[in-house]
């Protein structure tokens, strides 16, 4: 089988220079992030059900530790569902224009909810105290 | 490898997905896409929640009142139940990813404490909310 390396490549012996795997790892590492997340979001779900209304809300977003994890949460899970997405659609979409627009537009819609999500949980934690 | 002829010799197929037998383990693994799609779509809930909240009480009263009807609650105990069961079974995968829990015993028991626990897990949640007029 010939060898399409270059002598030098061969020579350092590194391969890919292990950079092929970083969307295997980010998965991993935004999964561990989220799984530390997990029982802070489903306590934080509860106590905001449990008020129902604006004001509870505002005020749970106004603690400083909810409004750093909630920003944490939104990067972890828009980074991972984003890499879970693409593995999908490279599975089931063979053909290289439907793949490459379905890539871009996940690429889109998750960078777009990420940037949303964050500006408007940031938007309420900075608001003005009174104005509930 | 390096002499293989390039002849139009019978390739090997992997089995057909009709001819699989069912399994559990095949179960979670299906699911676990399966919910990862469901929380794709339960994560733009979260950005719409977001929004909501920041446009202000108006819009954020009509979207906790869309959440709180019937297909709402209806959406959002499948999200429950897809939060436990990707959680659990991702947990899984990082087990395997070290090597670990790969003998058929395990990677059953597993698979199935899976299933149960997001199922039993999104009751108990429902059923707590529920008990403390949360919902």
């Amino acid at each position: 089988m010939a060898d399409y390396r270059t002598p030098l490549r061969r020579a350092l012996g590194s391969g890919s220079a292990k950079r092929g795997v970083g969307h295997f790892i980010g998965q991993r590492v935004s999964a561990i992030a989220l799984i530390l997340l997990a029982g802070w979001a489903v306590w934080s779900v509860l106590v905001l059900a449990w008020g129902g209304d604006y004001a509870t809300a505002v005020i749970w977003l106004r603690s400083p530790i909810d409004a750093v994890l909630a920003s944490l949460l939104a990067i972890a899970a828009f980074y991972h569902m984003q890499i879970g997405m693409r593995v999908i659609i490279e599975d089931y979409f063979q053909a290289k224009g439907t793949r490459s627009l379905l890539l871009i537009a996940n690429l889109f819609l998750c960078w777009t909810a990420a940037a949303l999500t964050i500006i408007c949980l940031l938007k309420v934690a900075f608001g003005d105290a009174g104005a509930i | 490898m390096t002499d293989a002829a390039p002849t139009s010799r019978e390739r090997p197929l992997s089995p057909h997905v009709q001819v699989w037998r069912w399994h559990v383990t095949m179960a979670a693994s299906i699911l676990h896409r399966a919910t990862g799609v469901v929380l794709y779509l339960g994560a733009v809930l979260f950005a719409g929640w977001a929004l909501a909240l920041a446009l202000g009480p108006d819009a954020f009263g009509a979207y906790m009142r869309a959440l709180g009807s019937l297909p709402g609650r209806i959406v959002f105990f499948g999200l429950t139940v897809s939060v436990l069961f990707h959680l659990a079974n991702g947990i899984r995968h990082l087990f395997w990813d070290v090597g670990k829990g790969f003998e058929l015993k395990t990677a059953d028991a597993t698979a199935i404490i899976a299933l149960v626990f997001s199922v039993a897990g999104a009751m108990a949640l429902w059923l707590a909310a529920a008990a403390v007029g949360a919902i």
